[in-house]
């Protein structure tokens, strides 16, 4: 019995040690830089925002209904938006419903930008002065919203959309929303 | 005089008006507004730049951030319904300072287990230490004062010896 209780006793620093190894070695593939967002699980904050092609146009969060789809905040001041973009005109024609925003961008580098790539997004939504984006708790560019039909936010993807990434996780959570 | 001059010359080079790292200009009402902003910004971290505070941080999401704090304290919110404001939206991330949930229990109670657990090794050493070990039987104890004797007399011709 003490025998036993002594060779635990010896084993401590390696289960420690052990410990510490794997709780190190998942930082290892983490990226620090992307956050939870907190907004999972909760509606689409309220905004009144112009539509990118016209001023005169206003949209609000009455738009999140009905439907499920992706929001997706983009800039042309983004490289990474460009990469992503093609993959958003893929998802377009696949029949995926997309709402974008533009966010703190120029309307007419953003028009030119949408003209020359093709316009994969239902609804344009600009966001000049980054205030929706504020609410969301955007921190850069891009960043993908899944919003199911009652206007719930389910999940949020920061960075590149692919279609590696989107058949490997996102397509499965973008199916599962109501 | 020329004297004075220098040492006021050399005084004043050590002198050098304190800025700030971000450049943007706000007007508040009072001083009890600015100090608030002043804390405000030192305590909510940039979470695009993460290593720094939104007072520090030149990323457009920091200024977005200063621009919205401001107008929140301008509209007359407390710093608690501000800090809350930016949780709201970015988490407890954005605070230095982070509260106590079950993800960083281990923050406030993990110093406390080690601190527990060196005291409870010292008093189980100490308890050990304290054992007395039973009585030698009148054997032992004659064979000891034996050995005990030997030894000093054979310590004592070594040094005879030398």
């Amino acid at each position: 019995m003490n025998k036993k209780y002594r060779l635990f006793i010896l084993f401590i620093p390696l289960m420690i040690f052990v410990v510490g190894c794997v709780f190190l070695f998942k930082g290892l593939y983490t990226d620090p830089q992307k956050l939870e967002s907190v907004l999972v699980g909760k509606r689409v904050p309220d905004f009144t925002l112009q539509s990118l092609y016209d001023p005169a146009k206003q949209y609000d969060a009455s738009i999140f209904k009905g439907k499920k789809m992706l929001l997706n905040v983009w800039a042309t001041w983004c490289p990474t938006c460009y990469a992503e973009h093609g993959f958003l005109n893929n998802l377009a024609n696949n029949g995926i419903y997309i709402v974008g925003m533009n966010y703190k961008d120029s309307r007419i580098k953003a028009i030119r930008w949408l003209n020359e790539l093709h316009d994969p997004y239902k609804i344009s939504l600009f966001d000049e002065d980054g205030m929706l984006g504020l609410d969301l708790g955007v921190y850069g560019a891009p960043e993908t919203f899944f919003i199911d039909s009652k206007g719930v936010i389910r999940y949020r993807h920061i960075g590149n959309l692919d279609e590696v990434i989107w058949r490997s996780k996102l397509e499965k959570i973008f199916n599962e929303m109501e | 005089m020329k004297k004075l001059m220098l040492i006021i010359v050399v005084l004043s080079s050590f002198y050098s008006i304190c800025s700030s790292a971000a450049i943007d200009s706000f007007r508040f009402d009072n001083i009890a507004q600015e100090d608030a902003f002043h804390h405000l910004t030192h305590v909510l971290r940039c979470p695009k730049c993460q290593n720094q505070n939104i007072a520090d941080s030149n990323a457009p999401l920091a200024k977005d951030l200063r621009t919205k704090t401001y107008d929140l304290i301008l509209q007359g919110k407390s710093e608690d319904q501000i800090l809350k404001y930016m949780t709201d939206r970015f988490g407890n991330f954005i605070l230095y300072d982070p509260p106590m949930t079950i993800a960083t229990i281990f923050l406030w109670l993990g110093p406390l287990f080690f601190i527990i657990l060196g005291f409870s090794f010292l008093f189980v050493q100490a308890k050990k230490h304290n054992k007395k070990e039973p009585p030698l039987e009148a054997q032992d104890a004659l064979r000891l004062q034996r050995i005990l004797s030997e030894d000093t007399v054979e310590t004592k011709q070594k040094e005879g010896r030398k």
